[in-house]
């Protein structure tokens, strides 16, 4: 009785770590960005991605992600500056219309930080990538957020006039917070 | 007295060019096309726009402290209300351009960090509609300001070359090194 007891409680205890959260909640989640122009730092966010997740804090291994960002819904700060970056020095948004990151592998940091390494594809061109976030949860869905700088020389993003870093500097911070609910249906 | 301080003729001119540049640019920039030039154009612009709001405090500080000479007393009242209500204005417009134009650039999104070193805090937040509004605001208190400063410069004029009085040279910086010496 006592060991049927304490496996209960294993099992409870495992069941609640074993929650894979694998449903992204777009209008909870958003991906932004931080870059400096005349060493002022401006904000800018994607209003349109398509993420997916599948992540178990328990079993960070088994995770998987990816999100694609749709450039053409880029606000940059300005009227002026999304028109801009939607030309060929830029995004090229034409022929690159979205920005892809795929994680390949998680890594458990200590505590509730995490790492996912994988390959952000943007305007073409790939560069491996790792982005640390970290793994909360809020009642029924879980919370991933992190950030990561990009080098944007390293995606030829902003050639010719722009690729000096004098105006606008080569480091860009991309900010994401990703919520998703458990859902043990979509396993 | 019949001069005004060196400080105050120091004043009055380093501002007279600094407005002028900062008030000639800002007109320039805003038709210009985006590019790294522009963004530095309007950079420059608002440090300089900063270093005037911080001169035109100095010269406020000082212009309570030492009155200036008298106008002449042969000018007509309402010249003489005209003279001092336009330099009024004119003090009000040195401290009110720059503060619309840093509440603009908050407004806009775009902090402003002083010679790209000294961030300077945002008091609003990003809000397009009111960043448009004193984008409005900011241009209609410079084109005010560039009628009172062709006033200024007009009965400046008028009263060197017509009535031939002091108050041209009063201002002027030539003469003081020959009065020290003298």
């Amino acid at each position: 009785m006592r060991f049927a007891t304490a496996a209960l409680a294993v099992l409870a205890v495992t069941t609640a770590h074993a929650e894979e959260y694998n449903a992204i909640q777009a209008d909870k989640s958003a991906v932004a960005f931080v870059y400096r122009q005349m060493n002022v730092p401006v904000d800018g966010r994607f209003g349109k991605f398509a993420a997916q997740l599948k992540f178990d804090p328990a079993k960070p291994a088994a995770a998987s992600a990816s999100i694609d960002l749709d450039l053409a819904s880029i606000d940059a700060g300005s009227a002026e500056a999304n028109d801009e970056v939607a030309g060929k020095l830029w995004f090229n948004t034409k022929a690159h219309p979205t920005a892809r990151f795929v994680a390949s592998s998680f890594r458990p940091l200590g505590g509730n930080r995490y790492e996912a390494v994988g390959k952000l594809t943007i305007k073409g061109r790939t560069q491996d990538m790792t982005a640390p976030f970290t793994f909360s949860t809020q009642g029924r869905a879980g919370i991933a957020e992190g950030a990561l700088t990009i080098r944007r020389a390293d995606f030829g993003i902003g050639e010719g006039i722009w690729a000096d870093f004098g105006t606008v500097a080569n480091e860009v911070q991309i900010k994401f917070r990703l919520l998703a609910e458990a859902q043990p249906n979509k396993k | 007295m019949t001069r005004y301080t060196g400080t105050a003729i120091a004043l009055h001119w380093l501002m007279a060019i600094l407005i002028l540049g900062i008030c000639g640019v800002g007109l320039y920039m805003t038709g210009l096309p985006l590019s790294p030039t522009k963004l530095q154009i309007y950079s420059w612009h608002k440090w300089a726009g900063v270093t005037a709001f911080l001169l035109a405090l100095v010269r406020i500080a000082w212009r309570a402290r030492h009155r200036p000479p008298a106008l002449p007393v042969a000018m007509p009242h309402w010249q003489q209300i005209a003279a001092h209500g336009g330099h009024a204005l004119l003090y009000v417009l040195m401290v009110a351009i720059p503060l619309t134009g840093w509440l603009m650039s908050s407004a806009k999104g775009f902090q402003t960090v002083y010679f790209g070193v000294l961030p300077i805090p945002d008091l609003l937040a990003k809000d397009k509609e009111l960043g448009d509004l004193l984008r409005d605001v900011h241009a209609t208190l410079n084109y005010l300001m560039i009628a009172i400063v062709a006033g200024h410069v007009g009965a400046a004029l008028k009263h060197h070359f017509i009535d031939r009085d002091d108050i041209l040279t009063r201002m002027a910086p030539r003469h003081s090194r020959k009065e020290q010496s003298a």
